[in-house]
């Protein structure tokens, strides 16, 4: 079936190209019929690109290595679940997926938003079009998963580190994230291109902002679930460069929801908003280009190809394209509201704003700095892990005080006074925790004792705010205090979702310090009956076996784990050595203590002919709440992308005016 | 197989042709080509309900953060003037506009 395939996506490379000329063509002339069909061309080539997606999978699943994509990403004996997440795990397969589900994204984003833009959406069809013209051409000419071959016996594999069930949905949520920011995107160039920069742009894409941007907050922290677990090097996060390429995005949407809501509320920023969703959509590419050019050395980058100056061009085109057309529109961005005072709701988003676009900045510098230097000095450098640990205090305790601060202020201005009185509460709670966390021995870690103060005062401001609303709502509706909450949420489900992610950034922010300032390790070589004590635990290596697995030789150090004189546990750590791909990857083992949020993570380094094995042990405390914000995370997401049928029939009323 | 595959691409590439023909066959007879909400007017009116809409909506969570304690009450005097001079000026510029008086039309109503 591979030519079915490919018509498939010689279909969809036709019909997205009739979509950027029909849909072009059709917004400089006002012809409604052609627009009309431009938008279908897009619906037409989701699905063409759904057949192609799964003539892959189909292929996937017969192991037909007369593909040389399956051949090169999967063997006879790979795990059926890992075969078939192997469509994303390669260069070609990823690229068809980006393509689906922004073909996906755009007919759904044009279908829903017929009636609020109407007049935007002659713009935002070509522009979407374009983008997936991009990832359609690459797939046809130059990447495509349907290139055969003579079938050989066996694939090659998969590389172990992606055999692992959180890499099976860590890149479908990275690239839905990807692909979500083109929607925003592509709404806010249409806006500007059609003259029709009100909010309505704003309001259309909101959730999909939304959506992309919990789509890659939740994907990075299942990327770094999955190095915890299986990189396993003892830590969560390494600043890796292909790991950075989905935060600055991340960073700068993060940016944009919060000025968004200045412009919704003082019709300020307007430039700078179409500034930041340019940004992360070109940072978003520049993510997919890291990730599938193999220009990074990383151990996420798996993939080689020449795709990397074909990105490298289509990255400058949408600098380029969107810069000029801001410029040429700056007349239609520019606002005549002004900032009311530095003390106000409006400035400490704008505060955050900078302190967060400067981390992004940050970040882009060191992923970029290594590249500049190679290709000007012949010199290869790293950016290691103190750069950018450094910065992440620097711009990120700032905007972690913001987040406490930025609630209690009031919008347009708010005197000293008043505001001394909001924080009153909240800094007595953090500076009491402080002092507690110091007393109790916290002070080994200033950084981490600073970052604990500064959650505990965010945690204590998000509890007023609930409860202060609450008891306000309360006096005025009837009813209990559940009906007060209830309404109190449901009334503003933006805010409070976002008081509630703001919690989740608390919780991770608790974790990170918990594993990068407390965490205790020890290493050392045992033989069979010998321990080792680490933070409370003791571990006693009761011997080493090996076992054949599915697809690989296990070798495994069992080990007896006692936390003071009880036994509470056996676990086993080792190392995988897969067959097919002639691989051996880490297998660590972790224990998990719930109660206290803490892991005991070991490392099986080294097995020795004798039965004697060096370990590393580490002791993680709080490291759990980090995955727990992941949950928090996309709770309050939703919270705040939930419809509000009053806001739906509040505009559908204003335009029901305007077009009278 | 391939004759399979090239018969489903061929009756694939004719749905597809079909569907994005389909503005074309369904408004054959009446082709109205005109693209909606050109008319600058609805993007003045549009501008000044959003004014109408953001002041109306200003006031409202000023009283609600009045009421929760975040504004003092002297904060609170020194707001609600100004928001409620805006909110009526951009309700004034909206009734002129539909009265045909021909007030410019302001995209910040802020007096």
């Amino acid at each position: 079936m591979p030519e079915l395939g490919r018509a498939a996506l010689v279909a969809a490379l036709g019909l997205i190209l009739y979509a950027v000329v029909a849909g072009g063509y059709a917004a400089l002339r006002g012809r409604r019929r052609l627009l009309d069909s431009a938008a279908n061309a897009l619906v037409a080539a989701f699905a063409a690109a759904g057949i192609a997606s799964l003539v892959l999978f189909a292929a996937l699943a017969a192991r037909d290595f007369s593909f040389e994509y399956v051949a090169r990403s999967t063997s006879r004996e790979l795990p059926m679940g890992y075969t078939l997440a192997a469509f994303w795990s390669g260069q070609a397969g990823s690229l068809l997926l980006w393509l689906l589900v922004l073909t996906g994204s755009a007919s759904a984003a044009i279908a829903l938003n017929r009636g609020l833009v109407r007049d935007v959406l002659p713009w935002a069809v070509p522009i979407l079009g374009a983008v997936a013209a991009f990832f359609a051409i690459l797939l046809v000419f130059v990447a495509s998963p349907f290139a055969t071959q003579a079938a050989p016996a066996d694939g090659a594999g998969m590389n172990p580190s992606l055999q692992n069930p959180y890499m099976m949905i860590h890149p479908p949520m990275l690239y839905l994230g990807y692909v979500g920011l083109t929607v925003p995107f592509a709404f806010a160039m249409a806006a500007l291109a059609s003259k029709r920069t009100d909010e309505r742009w704003i309001v259309a894409t909101r959730r999909w902002t939304l959506a992309a941007w919990t789509f890659l907050g939740f994907g990075i922290l299942l990327g770094a679930k999955w190095a915890y677990e299986e990189v396993g090097w003892g830590g969560w996060y390494a600043w890796d460069p292909v790991e950075n390429a989905a935060l600055m995005p991340w960073l700068v949407a993060t940016a944009f929801l919060h000025s968004v809501m200045v412009q919704e509320k003082k019709n300020m920023l307007r430039v700078w908003n179409v500034v930041l969703v340019a940004g992360a959509f070109g940072l978003s590419l520049f993510g997919t280009f890291l990730t599938r050019s193999g220009v990074i050395n990383s151990i996420h980058s798996f993939t080689q190809g020449p795709i990397g100056l074909w990105f490298l061009g289509f990255i400058a085109v949408v600098v380029a394209a969107s810069t000029a057309l801001i410029l040429a529109r700056m007349s239609h961005l520019r606002s005549r509201t002004r900032l009311e005072s530095l003390v106000s709701r409006e400035a400490a988003f704008l505060y955050n704003n900078l302190f967060l676009v400067a981390f992004a900045l940050t970040v882009l510098w060191g992923v970029v700095y290594p590249l500049v230097s190679e290709a000007v000095r012949g010199v290869a450098v790293t950016v290691g892990a103190p750069y950018y640990d450094f910065f992440a205090v620097v711009f990120g305790l700032p905007v972690v005080l913001l987040m406490g601060i930025g609630p209690l202020v009031a919008w347009r201005r708010a005197s000293l006074r008043s505001l001394g009185a909001s924080l009153l509460w909240p800094a007595g709670i953090a500076l009491a925790a402080g002092s507690a966390l110091l007393v109790w021995g916290a002070g080994s870690s200033p950084a981490g004792l600073v970052g604990y103060t500064f959650g505990a005062f965010v945690l204590a401001a998000i509890v007023l705010e609930f409860a202060r609303g609450t008891r306000a709502r309360k006096g005025l509706e009837k009813g209990g205090w559940l009906a007060a909450f209830t309404s109190l949420v449901a009334r503003n489900r933006r805010r409070y979702g976002g008081y509630v992610v703001h919690a989740s950034i608390v919780l991770l922010l608790i974790g990170a310090i918990g594993i990068g300032g407390f965490s205790t390790t020890r290493e050392a070589r045992l033989a069979p009956g010998e321990s080792l004590a680490v933070g409370g635990y003791r571990v006693e290596l009761l011997g080493a076996d090996e076992r054949r697995g599915a697809n690989a030789q296990e070798l495994r150090a069992n080990l007896a784990v006692y936390r003071g004189d009880e036994r509470v546990g056996t676990i086993a750590a080792g190392k995988n050595r897969y067959l097919a791909e002639e691989q051996t990857s880490n297998e660590v083992a972790i224990r998990t203590d719930w109660l206290r949020g803490e892991d005991l993570f070991v490392i099986g380094d080294r097995f020795f002919e004798n039965g004697s094995v060096y370990l590393k042990v580490f002791v993680n405390p709080l490291v759990n709440l980090i995955w727990l914000a992941g949950f928090v995370f996309v709770a309050g997401a939703l919270v705040a992308m939930w419809p509000d049928a009053r806001e739906q029939r509040r505009l559908a009323g204003r335009l029901a005016i305007a077009r009278a | 197989m391939e004759a399979v595959a090239l018969i489903l691409a061929a009756l694939l590439t004719g749905a597809l042709v079909l569907f994005v023909a389909r503005p074309f066959l369904r408004d054959a007879e009446t082709p109205d080509e005109r693209l909606e909400d050109a008319d600058p007017a609805a993007a003045e009116r549009l501008a000044l309900l959003e004014e109408r809409d953001r002041a109306l909506a200003a006031l409202k969570e000023l009283e609600f953060d009045h009421r929760t304690g975040k504004v003092s009450d002297d904060d609170y005097r020194e707001l609600v003037g100004p928001l409620r001079r805006e909110a009526a000026h951009a309700l004034r510029a909206l009734e002129s506009k539909e009265a045909g008086k021909g007030e410019p039309v302001r995209t910040n109503v802020r007096s």
